[in-house]
């Protein structure tokens, strides 16, 4: 008996091979989450991916559900009106570490406020890829980027953080280094009713590796691994550069869609 | 119950020779070929982890396998 | 419901007639002029157990408005000159995907801040151009609350018969003042739904494809159809393409989709144009002004008529080309620099007679304005 691990059926095969580099991190979120979806045996049609502008976004294209590509930035709000619209829909939103917390960041922030039950996944190579390599919100001081050609003097932030601030009450982090943790969490944030964030670190080869010399995808991933520990662990203390990956937050608490079926139920009331 | 190898499949259109998955197996399964394509090159070292089909970000790799204990126990 | 009489500001009007026009979803952010729309909706949408939710801004309201578009639903959003530029790239999002929705913009002094608690009529060539690219656009507008509440019913109906964004162009004047307002019974006016594809499941369905009759075809996210909405320029299936020859049609398609409508949605009410010599062509609270001093000089024997235009956009040329033909004055009064006057000048063989007659200090125009304004056009004074 063979065990059918196979995704094709999650994938419009038609626009293979996809059009990222060779090596590039967001293919592996890409089969990441079409195996998480298949685990949860979500049916296609009610699955609705949306996503913003940029190469991370690209990725609602491959995928065999609703997919809508919206304008940079925006993907949470588009994806507010399709969820509170139609709550029973599964509502993912991949965006890229500037489309969801630079030119997104306050819808970022609102959506996780109003704990409405969609999954964002915060595809993060720290740099904007599609447009050339220019340094993003998650580049860093010391980074070079087309448009830092000196070094980047600006500060970036913790997303996970930000996240946690704002009211999501799912939050993890990891690596596409990390595939099976990749997956799992992908899973729990589908599966949580509420604004779930994952942020998972993925490599960009093209730009923001080769600008800062960090070698091919196979080194990029390397370093993933060497640059993070698990949530809790005893390296971070001696080494506070390290970044954590696992579950951050994860609570229960009103979700905005229900919470919403009883403003219905009291103005119904009157 | 065990899982081993049947076989990969490696889709030679959608492989765009990273070498992720050489470099990720635990077992020094894959290589690259001559079309810097993956290929398999010690099949028999395969221990079924599934980490080249999960790693490849090109989707390209599918690992058949079958139960080491073929005879129908469970 | 029977028929109902009621005693509103004009954005309450509004706000009923989108009810009555069977309004399932709204996403707005509060701006003066236009915020009563909001409210009024905050409170009637969950009582009929439909969707209202305040978002973070403009831009987050105009996008909201189109993701629930897209799963079915009619849908609204209201603003004022700043919220209305700030939602513009997304307003060109749903020209582009074709996608219904309806944005009030409840004009207020501009430009910038300007003044929110008073009148213009600034934003009529922004409502034509306002986004980037080649596109055609519906924007109605209304001088009274009547006309309100149908031009409201009417802006949901285009949007779902040709898949568009529908402006509906107010002014401060008309969305604060209060008036008698008739709400038909149910049933009275026809309201239109987005036409849905007979296509089965398994089946190939093109979401850009259009019919023999021209018209498109739509399929709710979480039908049985999965297919792809994006801002690029895209094939029959939703996909990205720069294929030139796919591009071209696109485009063409986008503004002739409009464009050849024109006549069809071209509402306006012609008052004593039959043997007018002084044709005032005149549109929102300007309209109600200029109506005035047609009345006032019919009374005294002057041959002088009145154009209101209701559909801004797509410019009913052809109408206002016929109605002035015999005109040996036309005079537009609008409250702005001058907006729709160009449209008229490009409509007509002789545009030396189209005369401006306006005010931009935050007040409404009045009959003494206007009569003053006519008087030195005909070499009279002051």
């Amino acid at each position: 008996m063979t065990e059918d691990t196979s995704v094709r059926d999650y994938l419009r095969e038609r626009f293979f091979p996809h059009m990222w580099c060779p090596g590039c991190g967001h293919g592996i979120v890409l089969n990441g989450l079409v195996r998480a979806v298949k685990e949860l045996g979500i049916n296609k049609n009610e699955l609705v991916m949306v996503s913003g502008i940029g190469c991370s976004s690209r990725i609602s294209g491959y995928v065999d559900f609703h997919s809508l590509h919206t304008v940079h930035g925006r993907a949470l709000a588009f994806a507010t009106g399709v969820k509170l619209s139609k709550p029973g829909l599964n509502v993912i939103v991949p965006m890229g570490d500037g489309d969801a917390l630079s030119i997104g960041g306050n819808h970022f922030i609102h959506a996780a406020r109003r704990n409405i039950n969609i999954t964002a996944l915060v595809m993060n190579n720290r740099t904007y890829g599609m447009t050339g390599g220019q340094c993003s919100p998650m580049s860093g001081v010391g980074i070079k980027a087309s448009t830092a050609p000196y070094a980047s003097i600006d500060n970036s932030f913790d997303c996970v953080e930000l996240a946690r601030a704002a009211g999501a009450t799912f939050v993890a982090r990891t690596t596409v280094a990390h595939v099976n943790q990749l997956s799992e969490l992908i899973k729990k944030a589908i599966g949580h009713n509420g604004f779930s964030v994952v942020e998972i670190f993925s490599q960009c080869p093209t730009y923001f590796g080769r600008k800062n010399k960090l070698g091919g995808a196979v080194d990029m991933l390397k370093a993933f691994k060497e640059m993070t520990v698990p949530l809790g662990s005893e390296k971070k203390k001696g080494n506070p550069a390290l970044f954590e990956r696992g579950i951050f937050v994860e609570k229960e608490l009103p979700e905005y869609c229900q919470a919403y079926d009883q403003v219905i139920a009291r103005a119904q009331k009157r | 119950m065990a899982k081993r190898l049947k076989k990969h499949e490696i889709n030679q259109d959608w492989c765009k020779g990273c070498g992720i998955c050489v470099a990720m197996c635990p077992k020094d399964v894959l290589v690259l070929d001559k079309e810097d394509k993956a290929a398999v090159a010690r099949p028999e070292q395969c221990i079924a982890c599934r980490l080249c089909e999960k790693t490849c970000p090109d989707l390209a790799i599918e690992v058949f396998t079958e139960d080491s204990d073929s005879e129908g126990k469970r | 419901m029977a028929q109902e009489i009621c005693f509103v500001q004009g954005n309450e009007a509004c706000a009923l007639a989108a009810m009555y026009a069977g309004l399932d979803f709204f996403a707005g952010y509060p701006i003066t002029p236009s915020t009563e729309i909001a409210e009024t909706l905050s409170a009637r949408l969950p009582e009929a157990g439909k969707k209202f939710i305040q978002m973070e801004d403009e831009i987050a309201s105009m996008c909201a408005i189109i993701g629930a578009s897209l799963t079915g639903r009619k849908v609204m959003t209201a603003t004022s000159g700043p919220g209305f530029s700030l939602m513009q790239e997304s307003l060109g999002y749903a020209v582009m995907a074709e996608i219904p929705c309806v944005i009030a913009n409840v004009q207020r002094g501009g430009p910038s801040t300007g003044n929110p608690t008073h009148v213009s009529q600034g934003d009529v060539n922004q409502a034509r151009w306002g986004t980037h690219g080649d596109h055609s656009i519906v924007t109605l507008t209304a001088s009274n609350h009547q006309d309100v509440f149908k031009m409201t019913v009417e802006a949901f109906n285009i949007a779902e018969t040709y898949r568009t964004p529908v402006i509906l162009l107010f002014d401060e004047i008309v969305g604060h003042m209060r008036e008698k307002l008739i709400i038909p019974e149910q049933g009275e006016v026809e309201l239109v739904d987005r036409l849905r594809t007979s296509v089965r499941e398994g089946v190939n369905y093109h979401p850009y494809l259009p019919r023999e009759d021209g018209r498109l075809p739509m399929s709710d996210f979480g039908g049985v159809h999965r297919y792809n909405v994006t801002g690029l320029y895209h094939d029959m299936w939703g996909f990205p393409t720069d294929k030139a020859e796919v591009v071209h049609d696109l485009v063409h398609h986008l503004v002739k989709k409009i464009d050849y409508a024109a006549n069809a949605i071209a509402h306006h009410v012609p008052y004593y144009l039959d043997d007018a010599r002084t044709v005032l062509i005149s549109y929102g609270s300007s309209a109600r002004s200029a109506l005035s001093v047609v009345e006032h000089l019919r009374r005294r024997g002057e041959k002088i008529g009145l154009l209101e235009l209701q559909t801004i956009w797509p410019f009913p040329a052809q109408l206002v080309r016929e109605y002035v033909a015999k005109a040996e004055v036309v005079g537009v009064v609008e409250m702005n620099m001058g907006q729709l006057i160009n449209s008229v000048k490009l409509a007509v063989d002789d545009p030396r007679r189209i005369y401006l007659i306006n005010r931009v200090d935050g007040r409404l125009i009045t009959d003494k304005d206007i009569k003053q304004t006519l008087r030195v056009i005909q070499g009279e004074g002051v």
